[in-house]
């Protein structure tokens, strides 16, 4: 069974839908509804054995490389220009088809936001690589 | 395999003991539960000699451990009551115990992917924490996906059984998982196939098990050091298992005598060709091209086209072959093995850039690591050219 990464960005990907409205302007109820959500997808994959992975990761980051022989390495903790293409969280999934992850990536962009309406979020989908099967 | 005596005896009595627990009725969750208790008892009780009939007092123990659990539950259930049918009186020696809880594990109105993580529960008799590492999944994950199944199959009875096919897909499929985690799932897949032989006339069984002992034989030669793949044709054959080799061929031409050919006995064939040359220089090419035809006429499948043409190239030359997966272009559309044999013909026709390309357009379209590494190495060596 193929892996996929549903990545979830902050405001990233093709133009969002109009009419969206950002998280700081939702109702703590809203909010608290949102999260439940997402728990709620965790619960659904794995009840189905689908489930891997989900994590959400801190807006806050820098930019490591190396620095070169006896020096250290070089870090920029931004702000950076396209700070909009950072991730902000994943579903890793162990799915029968790409078609299924489709599917899991739509259900979980339906998650509600301002007055419990679906968030219509663009949700980033791809294969994990896998090892090769033995047959030449 | 290490452990106190009779533990390899009762790995393979398991899947035949449920088998009879289910034939006799049992629901499968309350055979499966009952069957693991025996097999536990057998492990504390087998430590010094073994029962004269091993099987039969497995089948004794784990009945007594079905009607225990169905008095406990009618006892539960008395007010409503329900009665727990007692299974009528069953023979314990049925030859193919194995092949009809195969049937259940490979069910067709289960998943693929279920019927593999049941069947490796059920018949393999690996932990489910086995089943989750080799598939690199959480424990709770696979135990949701087994239980799915049980729950799917649990209805359902033996008297239609599947197409045998299907349970020959599924074990190919398991053997396709391969041994890249601890659990060897290859032979695995073997060893199943190798209880499925002893319980079926059917060749294209003895055919599955043909092929998988004739890929398996070049398992050694297949990775380098680091760990790279290495193509049929620059394996060290030194390193190929010849007792494999021995075994599968015979395997296979006893199947052929049987007259009824089928893909898996194709493949092995065209396998055993492979695994019969000395070196790649000596491959019989027209033996495989022949091979081929008849896969594809019998499959129709692309994929087995798509071989066929590699074949096709070595008999008749790289421009008859390119010419041939012409008319592979729409049903592999986008598919890197389509671009890998291509720019492979490519190379062979003297037709380097184009080759390169399309090794690169292969290696960014592949799914597998170890197979992007190789052809992106492919196409830098055919660049430098």
């Amino acid at each position: 069974m193929p892996k996929y990464l549903l990545l979830k960005h902050y405001n990233g990907g093709p133009e969002p839908l109009p009419g969206c409205v950002p998280m700081s302007e939702w109702t703590p109820e809203e909010v608290t509804a949102h999260i439940e959500f997402q728990h709620d997808v965790v619960r659904m994959l794995t009840e189905r054995g689908e489930f891997v992975d989900a994590q959400g990761l801190s807006p806050e980051g820098a930019y490591v490389r190396y620095g070169g022989p006896a020096a250290a390495p070089v870090v920029t903790d931004g702000p950076f220009p396209e700070t909009k293409e950072l991730v902000a969280g994943w579903f890793l999934v162990d799915v029968e088809s790409q078609a299924r992850a489709h599917e899991i990536a739509a259900f979980a962009s339906s998650a509600p936001g301002k007055d419990g309406t679906p968030i219509h979020e663009w949700i980033e989908v791809r294969q994990v690589m896998s090892a090769p099967a033995p047959a030449e | 395999m290490t452990g106190p005596p009779g533990t390899d005896l009762l790995r393979d009595l398991a899947p035949r003991l449920l088998g009879v627990l289910v034939r006799r009725g049992h629901d499968f969750a309350t055979a499966e539960d009952a069957c693991q208790d025996a097999l536990l008892e057998a492990h504390t009780r087998w430590t010094d000699e073994l029962p004269d009939d091993p099987l039969a007092w497995l089948v004794t123990v784990a009945s007594r451990k079905v009607i225990d659990a169905q008095r406990s539950q009618a006892a539960r259930r008395r007010r409503e009551e329900t009665v727990a049918l007692e299974p009528g009186p069953g023979c314990t020696e049925h030859a193919d115990d194995t092949l009809l809880l195969l049937f259940l594990c490979c069910h067709p109105s289960l998943s693929p992917a279920s019927a593999v993580a049941l069947t490796l529960r059920a018949v393999g008799g690996l932990t489910t924490r086995e089943i989750a590492e080799a598939f690199l999944v959480p424990e709770a994950t696979m135990a949701q996906r087994i239980s799915r199944a049980k729950r799917t199959v649990a209805g359902q009875r033996f008297s239609s059984p599947a197409d045998i096919a299907v349970v020959l897909r599924v074990l190919y499929l398991i053997f396709n998982e391969g041994y890249a985690g601890r659990i060897d799932l290859a032979a695995e897949a073997i060893r199943l196939t190798r209880l499925l032989v002893l319980e079926s006339d059917e060749p294209e069984v003895a055919g599955l098990l043909a092929l998988m002992l004739l890929h398996d034989a070049r398992r050694a030669a297949r990775r380098d050091e680091t760990g790279a793949l290495v193509p049929l044709d620059e394996q060290d054959r030194g390193r190929w298992d010849e007792d494999r080799i021995v075994e599968g061929v015979g395997i296979l031409q006893e199947a052929l005598a049987k007259g009824r050919r089928g893909e898996y006995q194709i493949q092995a064939a065209i396998a055993a060709l492979h695994d019969d040359a000395r070196s790649a220089d000596e491959t019989d090419w027209p033996q495989v091209l022949s091979w081929y035809d008849e896969l594809v006429e019998l499959t129709a499948n692309p994929l087995a086209a798509l071989s066929r043409a590699v074949a096709l190239g070595e008999v008749d030359g790289p421009l008859v072959a390119l010419r041939a997966l012409e008319a592979l272009d729409e049903p592999l559309a986008g598919h890197h093995r389509l671009d890998a044999v291509r720019a492979h013909l490519l190379e062979r026709a003297g037709r380097h850039d184009e080759a390169a390309a399309l090794y690169r357009r292969a290696a960014s379209r592949t799914t597998s690591v170890a197979e992007r590494d190789h052809l992106t190495k492919r196409a830098a060596r055919v660049r430098s050219r």
